[in-house]
């Protein structure tokens, strides 16, 4: 089953047959096992799984950051890494949003806002800073320019670098995690916000979490991995039709999706308990 | 706005009990200073066996009362404001301090950010960094001396070397500890390895540089007492009694005056207090966002 049609054209991924193995102190661990996907150019495609089940492994592995053991990944045709040449190049056509947030202290939300696209040399000083100072307005940002991200919310925080990330004009946005530390309540308002500034720059969007509720809420799909190693174990379309709000989970179709998937998250997460799997 | 911080600071209820807490300390001194004995002899008496074991005698037993007074330290003081010398000693000091501190982070910032980066630099570098560092300045003291042309060099290196090795492990630990998302999200942003040297790892370090300095600076006002006391005060021969402020203190020693070796102990408590609120007012300067925490 595909997912619902986008108007998108770029951002598609594919996954293919990719596997990767620690093999650090004698002990080879296998973190990803032969796992394909193919993510549609535009798709929210939400990746659950419990903690330490392999996928910011596989998303480490889309961003250049660590290299595979075999298999590839293809994007919008373009290989970005092989059994031949294991370590993509970072780039600004996938920009990752990490768990804890990886704004620069030293620099204010404006300055973090710029920084890509005048280190690509894409945009002039000037210009980047009205188009930040358009973009942050856009997020409902206004105000919090000249602050450091030491001085913002947590919630902030992260929308000011949701911002950075599409200033980069990117393919995909790879967020693993990014709401984990959130409260319940600010996390609902940061999923709104997300889903919002989605639908005005329609990007690819790989989102890595452990929460059901949040992977059904946002997401044109939902793929289930299994814990280590980690491959697809069960792939679901969520057919409620975006634009979303949140006055989705409370809806039949949406508790519907979540028994559905309930069984099968819950077992790898007790594969992951007993397995005595690492938080994070 | 240097008058806007100062009536915040007379106005802030802690500096009052700082003040208090320091007048209570001198009061104590003072009659401290003016009793015969510390302790009735009568009270001592039963203790006179283990305190004569580790090397005590009774009429050698330390008192407060052979320390000189307060008012009698200030006296000393008014009077030593007037002379050339004192003034001198101040200069002599601070010119040390200062010429083996910028030495040291001059030297020491560079090549911490070096052995950062660099591997091979590490590797050929960072074994005789380790088997050097815990050899004490002090240590250096007649090395040294043999070694550099003039007395003058001998003490500034001796103060470089106590700033210097402090500054190069914090400046390595911190660029060694700035976490590794920023690295990545920088490349991700398409960063060259320049952009990253400058705009990653440089402020990340920063914080790090400041605390490295703040310490390093105390300890070169350590060393440079001590080395002035050993050297017998540099170019002392050439200009009088200006051999810095550890000379001052010691030719007071020689020179009977115990009030003097007071004045010059508390003159060097002021300039390490100054010198360090100096630098942690330059490092909130180059720091701006740690205030947000």
């Amino acid at each position: 089953m595909r997912p619902p049609a986008s108007t998108s054209t770029r951002g598609h991924i594919l996954i293919e047959d990719v596997v990767k193995i620690y093999d650090s102190g004698g002990a080879a661990v296998v973190a990803v096992d032969h796992c394909t996907l193919e993510i549609e150019p535009g798709e929210i495609c939400m990746i659950v799984g419990p903690s330490g089940c392999g996928k910011t492994t596989l998303l480490n592995a889309i961003a250049g950051f660590h290299e595979i053991t075999s298999g590839r990944i293809v994007m919008d045709g373009e290989v970005l890494c092989s059994t031949e040449m294991p370590k993509s190049n970072p780039g600004p056509d996938r920009i990752v949003v990490f768990q804890n947030g990886a704004l620069f202290p030293w620099k204010s939300n404006l300055e973090n806002v710029i920084f890509g696209p005048v280190m690509q040399g894409r945009l002039m000083r000037s210009e980047a800073i009205d188009k930040g100072r358009a973009m942050l307005a856009d997020a409902g940002l206004s105000g919090v320019e000249h602050n450091y991200p030491g001085e913002m919310s947590s919630g902030v925080r992260r929308r000011v670098e949701i911002v950075r990330a599409l200033m980069n004009n990117p393919k995909a946005l790879l967020l693993d995690e990014p709401y984990r530390a959130l409260d319940s309540l600010t996390k609902s308002v940061m999923h709104e916000a997300l889903l919002e500034i989605y639908y005005k720059n329609k990007v690819t969007i790989f989102f890595i979490t452990h929460d059901l509720e949040e992977a059904i809420f946002l997401g044109h799909r939902v793929v289930i991995m299994t814990t280590r190693p980690c491959k697809p174990k069960k792939m679901l379309t969520v057919d409620i039709p975006h634009p979303r709000d949140y006055s989705v989970l409370t809806s039949k179709r949406f508790r519907e999706l979540i028994e559905e998937t309930n069984d099968a998250v819950h077992e790898e997460a007790l594969k992951a308990f007993q397995a005595g799997e690492k938080e994070g | 706005m240097i008058a806007g911080r100062l009536a915040t600071i007379v106005t802030d209820r802690s500096f009052w009990r700082g003040v208090a807490a320091i007048l209570v300390f001198l009061i104590l001194w003072e009659i401290g200073a003016r009793s015969k004995q510390w302790m009735a002899p009568e009270f001592f008496a039963p203790f006179k066996n283990i305190l004569g074991m580790i090397g005590f005698k009774k009429d050698y037993l330390p008192w407060v009362g052979a320390i000189p007074a307060p008012s009698a330290v200030l006296a000393s003081w008014i009077q030593v404001l007037g002379q050339k010398g004192y003034w001198q000693s101040w200069y002599m000091s601070f010119f040390r301090v200062m010429g083996g501190f910028i030495a040291a982070m001059i030297i020491g910032i560079p090549f911490g950010l070096v052995l950062a980066v660099s591997r091979i630099t590490r590797w050929v570098a960072f074994p005789v960094f380790e088997v050097l560092r815990p050899i004490p300045p002090l240590a250096w003291v007649p090395a040294s001396i043999i070694f550099w042309p003039t007395q003058e060099l001998a003490i500034t290196f001796i103060t470089f070397l106590g700033a210097f090795y402090t500054i190069v492990i914090n400046v390595l630990g911190g660029a060694r500890s700035i976490d590794v998302r920023y690295f990545q999200a920088a490349q991700s942003m398409g960063s060259s390895r320049w952009d990253i040297f400058r705009r990653i790892i440089l402020p990340g370090t920063l914080p790090s540089i400041v605390v490295g300095s703040a310490v390093g600076m105390g300890i070169t006002w350590e060393v440079v007492v001590a080395a002035e006391m050993i050297s017998g005060g540099g170019a002392s021969g050439t200009i009088g009694s200006g051999g810095g402020l550890g000379f001052f203190i010691w030719n007071s020693y020689v020179g009977g005056s115990y009030e003097q070796i007071v004045v010059g102990m508390i003159s060097i408590g002021i300039a390490g207090f100054a010198s360090s609120g100096l630098l942690r007012w330059l490092g909130r300067y180059a720091t701006p966002w740690l205030k947000a925490r």
